[in-house]
């Protein structure tokens, strides 16, 4: 290791006047200090999305799951009860393709899809900047809400905010009760949880009850839908869930 | 993973202070709430460097333990797993105090 001295404000900061030591570099070492949140740029970013989304009279829901839990199934049910009365935009985060974009067209929704693949491969989550890239191509004034469809991961696109003014998370009860322990981080920080495939209850050994132990755990009071895409139920529900939130 | 996007968010940090002056270690806090493993980042953080300025840096990352308050008896709890439990009365009231810290603290650069 280097030789370090702290950086000091109130003395300023002296050189070390003993060029080359033990550390093997031919200069002495300074430690400064900066105190940044790594997050702190997307976070700016975040905030100047949620600027816009306030100056247009939009909410922002920033919609998580695992893959395949459910998201756009359920936004499909989404935008066919919510047409005619609430204007929703959608922006939607998908690593290679349009499908799920594509699944979402004909409800009378703006649609603007991000590509997150990028040189390391597809991108695990959506950030501040990238929904931003897709603002230019919705029509902000004239929406009411904004439905962000993140990349399913259940790891870090709780991290990583995009100007949300509520998080909603799917759960599949296909997942396992479990899932609230092992990824703490998105089940705490949502505003509702959707419990979603609940039609599959009878033919799965899923202990529901469990579940919500888990999820009590580590977000105590959250509130929860029982939903499924496949039956409708709860869509109502959800749908309230979303409306009640709205800005005015 | 998302540890690969989060080196290069470090790295406009480290530019941004370093002002163009050789770095030899960046240091960091990462809470245990978090979900970034700090091997990962590490790995990463030679990853993203490779044949960059920063490839001779390293990256010392300082694990904060998750530590919460309870709203109804006060007491402090440091935990080890996520669960959001009073230690003392099993509350669930709590505050978290330590644990969601992702922070570079500070740089070693080498001496003009
Ligand atoms: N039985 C049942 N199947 C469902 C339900 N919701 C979604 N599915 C099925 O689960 C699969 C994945 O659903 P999607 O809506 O694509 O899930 P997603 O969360 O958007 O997936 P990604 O965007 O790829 O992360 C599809 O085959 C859906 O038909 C449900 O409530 N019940
Ligand atoms: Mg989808
Ligand atoms: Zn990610
Ligand atoms: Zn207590």
């Amino acid at each position: 290791m280097g030789r370090f001295h702290q950086h000091d404000d109130d003395h300023g900061h002296h050189d070390l006047d003993d060029k080359g030591d033990h550390s093997g570099y031919a200069t002495g070492t300074e430690r400064i200090e900066v105190l940044e949140r790594i997050f702190d740029e997307n976070d700016r970013m975040a905030a100047a999305n949620r600027a816009d989304f306030d100056a247009a009279g939009v909410t922002a829901v920033n919609l998580m799951s695992s893959p395949g839990a459910g998201k756009t199934a359920l936004l499909r049910h989404t935008l066919e009860r919510l047409q005619g009365c609430v204007r929703v935009g959608i922006v939607e985060g998908d690593i290679e393709t349009s499908i799920d974009a594509d699944r979402l067209d004909g409800f009378g929704a703006a649609v603007s899809l991000i590509n997150t693949a990028n040189g390391f491969g597809g991108e695990c989550h959506l950030d501040a900047p990238m929904v931003r890239s897709a603002l230019p191509r919705l029509p902000l004034a004239e929406l009411d809400l904004l439905i962000v469809e993140n990349v399913g991961n259940l790891v870090c696109p709780a991290e990583f905010q995009v100007g949300e003014h509520r998080r909603a998370m799917v759960y599949a009860i296909t997942e396992g009760e479990e899932k609230p322990l092992k990824y703490p981080v998105m089940f705490r920080s949502a505003d509702v949880v959707l419990v979603n495939k609940i039609d599959l209850l009878p033919h799965l050994d899923f202990d529901l009850d469990a579940f919500y132990t888990n999820l009590k755990a580590v977000n105590p009071n959250v509130p929860v839908i029982e939903t499924s895409a496949r039956t409708g139920q709860g869509v109502e529900q959800w749908c309230d869930w979303l409306s009640n939130r709205r800005h005015g | 993973m998302h540890e690969l996007s989060i080196c290069r968010s470090i790295v406009d940090i480290v530019n941004r202070n370093a002002a163009g002056r050789e770095v030899r270690a960046v240091h960091l806090q990462v809470g245990q709430l978090r979900q970034i493993v700090p091997d990962t980042l590490v790995y990463c953080w030679s990853l993203v460097n490779d044949d960059t300025p920063l490839a001779g840096s390293t990256l010392e990352v300082e694990s904060i333990p998750a530590a919460i308050r309870c709203r109804s008896c006060a007491a402090t709890t440091t935990i080890s797993a996520p669960v959001l439990v009073c230690g003392s009365c099993s509350g669930t009231d709590v505050e978290i105090i330590t644990g969601e810290e992702f922070l570079l603290t500070t740089l070693d650069l080498a001496e003009a």
